[in-house]
């Protein structure tokens, strides 16, 4: 089981039990939810962005201690960020969950770099990525609706 | 089945597990534990050889040519058959369907039954405890004939509410499809009395019985069963081979499900005049091997016998909830007073996958998620459970490293 300590090192256990930005924000301009069926994880993604900068961003839902730390830490690296920003980070938090090859900044990626291990489990990079790509989709959304206004 | 006193039905659990190579292996460092076998269970040997002296010595296929080979093949395919005739007792081999698994067979029923005798507004009844395999199929064909899909309720501990059940069944219900023994529960249903109701009125009932084979008997005239399916990779057979048994009276009047070699006895681009039973159902090569380890797996069960294997795995049961109800903040789901070997729990604070993930550090393989039965996460508000599913080969120190290792990630999530 040691191993496997790293993976659920203090940063993920202390934000699966204690999720940062949890909640509904209710003056959200963009939300989304996300679900991975296999395990049954669930996220609502909420984003308020106001001249391309994330004003504020919050989740809910259910799922493992991955998931929802990864959501958590999520938010706490994005609030602030512009759009464009959150982006770059997903691509790089991409890259660090599902590639060996890569080495995780620490100055680059702050707490994200807890989630590193997840590369060892390909089964739980969605629990890692399903915060991330629910955010994206929030984005999509608005943008369609921008669209047709 | 004949009563045997228990010194008779006694089963040897160090022996049978050396007919299981695959049980002798490090996960991880440490020795297998495999807790899984409700998703699928493990081959012996034998089951191993036979597909190995088909593939080796008389692998062809069947029905068509007439060298020696063909007919070897043909044979085993059909003898088969007849194996699993006698094993579920079976008025004819005619009843006999070889498919893919239950969700094919049930899929086949929902299309051929549902195609000759279910219309707009007819009903068809389900239980909240079902695996999508035997919800899906219905709801399509609700769907496509604009008929109405019936769901039982179960109670706290899973068992089914027999008085909403036979209050469901009315005039225009055209078929009781039910699970035998439930998958994420373990709950074996009163199948007998499910039967007897829906007979009353003259409705005939689908038992799914993946999960029943691996443990119990199943007698389909005794029973007076309509249709029975499983699969052959939860009875220590391959995967890929499973079996619809129906009873003739039915198969008869139903369409085939799927065209092709096999199932026709004359092609014209006219007409086309169907195979008699069983090959209308069988239309394609088949899977040949399959039948043959199949049948196979059958005579391995049959020998230890469904005395021992019932007494050991209700021993194992037992002492699974016992150990298992003494760690910290874990919750049985799943209560029912007639259970399998199959434990879903909940581990409060710590989600099903967490768990799973370090088990299988421990080398102990179980299965997290919904199990395939979304509706009872739902009856239960749990979004998944943890579920440790027992065959006759494992045992009780396999259950004490499980309880050991849950109460270990408890303390590290707390």
């Amino acid at each position: 089981m040691e191993e496997l300590r790293e993976l659920y090192q203090q940063v993920i256990l202390d934000h699966n039990k204690a999720p940062r930005n949890f909640g509904k924000l209710e003056e959200a301009t963009h939300k989304a939810a996300g679900d991975n069926p296999l395990c049954g994880d669930h996220v609502d993604l909420y984003v308020n962005v106001e001249d391309g900068v994330i004003k504020n961003i919050m989740f809910e839902g259910k799922g493992c201690a991955i998931s929802k730390a990864s959501a958590s830490l999520m938010t706490e690296e994005l609030k602030g960020k512009t759009v464009e920003e959150a982006r770059e980070i997903f691509q790089k938090f991409h890259e660090m969950v599902t590639d060996e090859a890569v080495v995780p900044d620490m100055d680059e990626m702050g707490k994200l770099v807890a989630l590193a291990g997840v590369r060892e489990f390909p089964i739980r990079v969605k629990c890692a990525s399903l915060a991330w790509h629910t955010f994206n989709e929030a984005m999509e959304q608005t943008n369609r609706i921008a669209k047709t206004e | 089945m004949s009563l045997t006193s228990k010194e008779e039905v006694m089963l040897d659990v160090d022996k049978i597990r050396k007919d299981f190579p695959i049980l002798h292996q490090d996960m991880r460092g440490k020795a297998l534990a495999f807790l899984d076998n409700a998703a699928s269970s493990q081959k012996p040997q034998v089951v191993v050889d036979a597909l190995e002296e088909y593939y080796k010595k008389y692998n062809t296929n069947i029905h068509r040519a007439v060298y020696k080979l063909s007919q070897q093949a043909t044979d085993a395919y059909e003898n088969s058959r007849k194996r699993v005739q006698t094993f579920l007792n079976a008025a004819s081999d005619k009843e006999i369907i070889f498919l893919r698994g239950t969700t094919e067979a049930i899929n086949l029923v929902a299309y051929s039954f549902g195609k000759k005798f279910v219309k707009e507004g007819d009903e068809i009844v389900v239980s909240a405890m079902e695996h999508h395999s035997n919800i899906v199929p219905w709801q399509m064909l609700c769907e496509d004939r604009g008929a109405v899909l019936r769901v039982v309720p179960i109670n706290d501990d899973g068992e089914l509410d027999m008085a909403a059940y036979a209050d469901l069944l009315n005039e225009r219900t055209k078929m009781v499809a039910m699970v035998h023994v439930s998958n994420s529960l373990g709950t074996i249903n009163p199948v007998k009395e499910i039967i007897r109701l829906a007979h009353e009125k003259d409705i005939p009932v689908l038992l799914d019985g993946a999960q029943a084979v691996p443990h119990m008997p199943v007698d389909v005239q005794e029973l007076d069963v309509d249709f029975f399916t499983f699969s052959g990779h939860k009875l220590f057979a391959p995967t890929g081979i499973g079996v619809l048994y129906g009873k003739q009276k039915w198969l008869e009047q139903m369409p085939p499900y799927q065209g092709g070699g096999d199932m026709i006895r004359s092609v014209t681009f006219e007409k086309t005049t169907y195979n008699d039973l069983p090959y209308k159902f069988e239309a394609g090569t088949p899977d040949i091997a399959g039948p043959i380890g199949l049948a196979a797996a059958i005579d391995y069960v049959l020998e230890i016998g469904y005395d021992a294997i019932a007494s050991y795995e209700e021993e194992l049961l037992a002492y699974a909830t016992e150990v298992l109800s003494k760690v910290d903040g874990l919750r049985i789901i799943g209560t029912a007073d007639q259970k399998a070997s199959v434990i879903s729990f909940d581990l409060e604070g710590v989600h099903p996958h967490d768990i799973g993930q370090f088990l299988d550090y421990d080398g102990i393989a179980v299965r997290t998620g919904h199990h395939c039965t979304q509706p009872v996460m739902d009856r239960f508000e749990v979004p998944a459970t943890t579920r440790a599913s027992l065959a006759f080969y494992n045992t009780k120190e396999e259950i004490d490293r499980l309880a050991e290792s849950l109460a270990k990630i408890k303390g590290m999530f707390s």
